[in-house]
């Protein structure tokens, strides 16, 4: 796992401030989607809980002493649910499934996979997949997985094959 | 006893003798001194007692005469009188006794008081001759006085000018009438207050005299527009309006181009002196300020309700370039900081950073502690490398 370059504005104390211009705070937006999906990228983060974000390192810069308020990193997200880099986990919005590749991006790499790796027609495990070395899904979240999956499954190009216990769950490309 | 003085029995040139009374004893209070069996003589300034040694006593001392109360146990009623005295002077001359415990005497006679001379000393009590002369002797002197001529009388002459001068003054305030009718006068008065300042260039700096010259200048309204003057309130509030332009446009100019309407109504009414105009006067004014063609102020009412004058050459554009210029310069800035750099009061300084934050060319910075909000340029803030930021502009929100 690589360093996280933090961009320049990672540093710029109105950075932190959801801006009240609507044309500042689009721009604003738009540097906050980079820097989070470089973020999840590098660090393989899958999920973000709302409630527990003001202490990722993402959203507060303890070196200007600013961080991003719960009211910003929930118009963050929601931006990001907009672009399809994002999805809550359920209604409450507390959780978020962070996509740095969107979900149809990510079926179309699996199924490249399988198909570069002779996977198809032969059944493997969610965990030979997640530690696959020098992938890019490599050390995926395991949820995020299975929704990627379950997205290929709906176009008919893998079945998933869930057990009870996780690490037995399984899939087949076709 | 200690009023009475040792004297001998020599008049005073308007001093004249009432009555005579013989075998008086004299008593210090309710007691018995050695005076006795003397000769009381009343003159129009004095008491005197005389037998061997001389006593006088001066009226002016007696505040009161009482005849002894008659009872069944006082066998010398009807033979004495109670004088009460008010207290000894200082400074008098040396008299039988330093000092008494008691604030009256009494005065026996042997033979039972006369009712001439009760009355007598009474009516000379009450017409305070002394009291008189003592004020034409004062008056006498002060005559003398202003006679006389040399440096001591032009001295005396200056010293009396003043005392006029604040008299006239005292007299001014405290009728707002009678300045009215002295309004000459003040005005004099206070051009030649300014011409000593400028007289006195050496000792008070020359910015500082034509800082108070400038004050001075800018108040004032010769012939203010009042109610009665005018035919109807329409043509009141228009020409008020004038008078607006007229009194407002340096000091606008000078502030920056706005200027917040509870300081504009101050300096109207600073400026008018006498005939006050109130809020609701200045109120119609400022709004009929549109009637008027061409008028370069406009009455301008912002988000928050507040109420401002503005220069019309002044407008928002150029507000945000200067206000952005100035939070370039600074890198970030306050409300506070700002009003202070632009010389402009809180509301306005928030106002005018609303303003470019709106435009695009601030943002704002607003920390854990609510404190903060800063700003930097829109485009090129969004944009650009960290070098070349060219932010930022921090201020307090109330809100």
């Amino acid at each position: 796992m690589s360093e996280v370059q933090w961009p320049w504005q990672y540093n710029f104390p109105p950075f932190f401030t959801l801006q009240p211009n609507e044309e500042t705070r689009k721009k604003q937006l738009e540097a906050w989607r980079d820097l989070i999906l470089e973020y999840v990228k590098k660090t393989k983060t899958g999920i973000v809980d709302v409630q527990e974000a003001d202490t990722m390192p993402l959203f507060c810069n303890a070196a200007i002493s600013r961080k991003l308020s719960p009211e910003g990193i929930q118009a963050v997200l929601e931006m990001l649910h907009q672009k399809g880099n994002a999805e809550p986990v359920d209604k409450t919005k507390v959780r978020w499934y962070i996509y740095w590749h969107t979900l149809s991006e990510w079926a179309d790499i699996m199924y490249q996979h399988a198909q570069e790796n002779g996977l198809v027609n032969s059944v493997c495990t969610l965990y030979e997949l997640i530690n696959t070395p020098d992938k890019e899904f490599t050390g995926l979240n395991e949820e995020i997985m299975i929704k990627i999956l379950e997205r290929l499954q709906k176009d008919e190009k893998a079945e998933l094959i869930l057990s009870d216990d996780r690490s037995g769950s399984g899939v087949k490309f076709f | 006893m200690d009023r009475f003085e040792y004297c001998t029995f020599e008049l005073a040139p308007d001093e004249s003798i009432v009555i005579k009374h013989l075998t008086v004893r004299l008593y210090d209070g309710d007691n018995k001194t050695q005076y006795q069996r003397g000769e009381l003589t009343l003159t129009s300034h004095r008491l005197f007692w005389q037998k061997e040694i001389t006593l006088c006593l001066p009226l002016s001392y007696v505040q009161n005469i009482v005849e002894e109360e008659k009872s069944m146990f006082n066998l010398t009623a009807g033979k004495r009188l109670i004088l009460f005295l008010s207290k000894a002077m200082p400074g008098k001359s040396l008299g039988p006794s330093a000092s008494s415990s008691y604030d009256y005497i009494k005065l026996s006679f042997r033979e039972g008081i006369q009712n001439e001379f009760l009355e007598a000393l009474r009516s000379t009590v009450d017409a305070k001759i002394w009291t008189v002369q003592n004020k034409s002797a004062q008056q006498t002197k002060l005559r003398e006085i202003k006679t006389r001529t040399g440096i001591v009388g032009i001295e005396r002459n200056i010293v009396q000018k003043q005392q006029e001068t604040s008299s006239n003054i005292n007299n001014a305030f405290k009728d707002l009438n009678q300045l009215m009718s002295m309004a000459k006068e003040m005005v004099e008065i206070s051009k030649n207050i300014s011409n000593k300042i400028i007289n006195r260039q050496g000792e008070i700096t020359e910015d500082e005299t034509l800082q108070f010259k400038s004050y001075l200048l800018s108040l004032g309204i010769d012939d203010p527009v009042t109610r009665t003057s005018c035919k109807s309130d329409d043509d009141y509030y228009k020409q008020l309006a004038n008078e607006l332009i007229t009194a407002l446009i340096e000091p606008l100019t000078s502030a920056g181009g706005t200027m917040l309407l509870t300081d504009a109504y101050c300096r109207i009414n600073r400026a008018r002196g006498l005939e006050l105009l109130s809020p609701e006067d200045l109120l119609n004014s400022c709004l009929s300020l549109d009637k008027l063609p061409d008028s370069p102020v406009y009455l301008k009412t912002y988000t928050s309700g507040v109420k401002v004058l503005q220069l019309r050459s002044c407008e928002d554009e150029s507000f945000v370039e200067k206000t952005y210029e100035l939070v370039v310069q600074n890198t970030f800035v306050s409300v506070e900081q700002f009003a202070q750099l632009a010389s402009v009061s809180l509301v306005i300084a928030k106002h005018r950073l609303l303003l470019a934050e709106t435009a695009g060319k601030l943002c704002r910075d607003q920390s854990i502690e609510g404190k903060y909000i800063s700003s930097a340029t829109g485009d090129i803030f969004w944009t650009c490398t960290v070098g070349n930021i060219v932010s930022t502009c921090v201020y307090h929100d109330s809100s």
